[in-house]
């Protein structure tokens, strides 16, 4: 198991192939995503890393995160999250990881945070039916009808669908394809839609509902082994440009 | 410039497309291309572009209206499609509306559109 990744989601746009097709596909940007801590089975009881994203005010960051991000050497970041990994691809604290993580026409699977569509009827949170147009009906067109039967059992059944809150928590959207991947910009366009707006931190894993191509990186695509010596300096500009 | 539109900008400069100015009226002629099996061929298609849609970003689109053996066809072809070999502009049609959907209600002398006397192209702009 290898770690994923948060980006960004900066938008749609459609991508026109060479045979013809067009396919719609969501823009996600890495920002400056670095290893912040690891996780392991003698200290923590499981494997895992901790990632960051972003760049983040150090004078809005508290005390004790700041300690944190020292710790580890790097800038504050503004999201972070944990991937489990299995042991042998742990990734060394600092090291930066490229779009290059994923191969085209990889799938993945992509969470985020839904758009909050605040108090919703039932026709819209549960695609109910609503009430008929004429024949009597008065007033309650949109409603949700019967929430149950009578005296026996004389209550309405817990998880009910009625009208609620909706949006706003977390969704994943599994096998979505991998269709580019523009590591100098950190950008992964992958097919369809994502969670969450524009704006928003989603984090992209491995799909595991699908085998896993033999081509990706393990135990990451990372920015050091990309660029060696020489390529370093060059490496570094743009994607500190990308951060600004 | 946002990311969205500088990946858009940069996807139309690839695609390096000469789209002619025509709009709403104009009579254009489509080479389409269309695959049969293993081959590949470019197919004409001609009529009157009714309405375009989104502008001339990548997702703008327009929609071309004949009449084929006595019924009315239309079809909608995205501006930059790859599928697309050529837009060439047969007439240019002098007409009011940004959409004439009123033409699918017409037939005959009704739908016919007057031609543009005095067209003047555009600054920069081919055909």
């Amino acid at each position: 198991m290898r770690s994923g990744v948060i980006a960004k989601k900066v938008g749609m746009t459609r991508l026109f192939m060479e045979d013809g097709r067009q396919v719609p596909v969501t823009v996600l940007q890495l920002e400056g995503l670095q290893v912040v801590a690891q996780r392991t089975a003698e200290k923590d009881g499981y494997t895992a890393v901790q990632l960051g994203a972003g760049a983040a005010k150090a004078k809005r960051t508290s005390k004790a995160m700041r300690g944190h991000f020292a710790a580890a050497n790097v800038e504050p970041k503004r999201k972070l999250a944990e991937f489990r990994v299995s042991p042998e691809n742990l990734i060394a604290v600092g090291e930066e990881i490229s779009a290059e993580h994923y191969v085209e026409g990889q799938k993945v699977d992509v969470a985020g945070t839904s758009i909050g569509k605040g108090f919703a009827g039932a026709m819209k949170r549960h695609n109910f039916g609503g009430l008929r147009a004429s024949h009597g009906v008065s007033i309650s067109h949109r409603s949700h009808g019967s929430t149950g039967q009578c005296q026996d059992p004389g209550k309405v059944f817990k998880g009910k669908k009625m009208a609620g809150h909706m949006g706003a928590v977390r969704v994943t959207t599994q096998n979505l394809e991998i269709v580019r991947t523009d590591a100098d910009r950190g950008l992964i366009m992958v097919k369809g839609a994502v969670p969450g707006s524009k704006g928003g931190w989603v984090t992209i894993k491995d799909a595991v509902k699908k085998k896993l191509p033999e081509n990706v990186p393990f135990p990451a695509a990372l920015k050091s082994a990309a660029a060696p010596v020489a390529q370093a300096p060059a490496e570094e500009a743009p994607a500190e440009g990308g951060e600004a | 410039m946002d990311l969205i539109a500088q990946l858009e900008a940069e996807q139309i400069a690839a695609l390096g497309k000469t789209i002619p100015d025509f709009k709403a009226g104009d009579t254009i002629r489509v080479g389409y291309k269309v695959t049969e099996g293993t081959r590949s061929r470019v197919q004409m298609y001609e009529g009157v572009c009714i309405s375009r849609k989104n502008g001339k970003g990548i997702a703008g689109s327009f929609t071309v209206r004949k009449i084929s053996f006595g019924e009315g066809v239309e079809r909608v072809f995205p501006l930059f499609s790859t599928n697309i070999d050529s837009i060439e502009v047969v007439r240019r049609g002098r007409v009011r509306r940004a959409k004439l959907y009123y033409l699918r209600a017409r037939r005959g002398k009704s739908a016919r559109i007057a031609e543009v006397s005095n067209y003047k192209p555009l600054d920069g702009a081919e055909a």
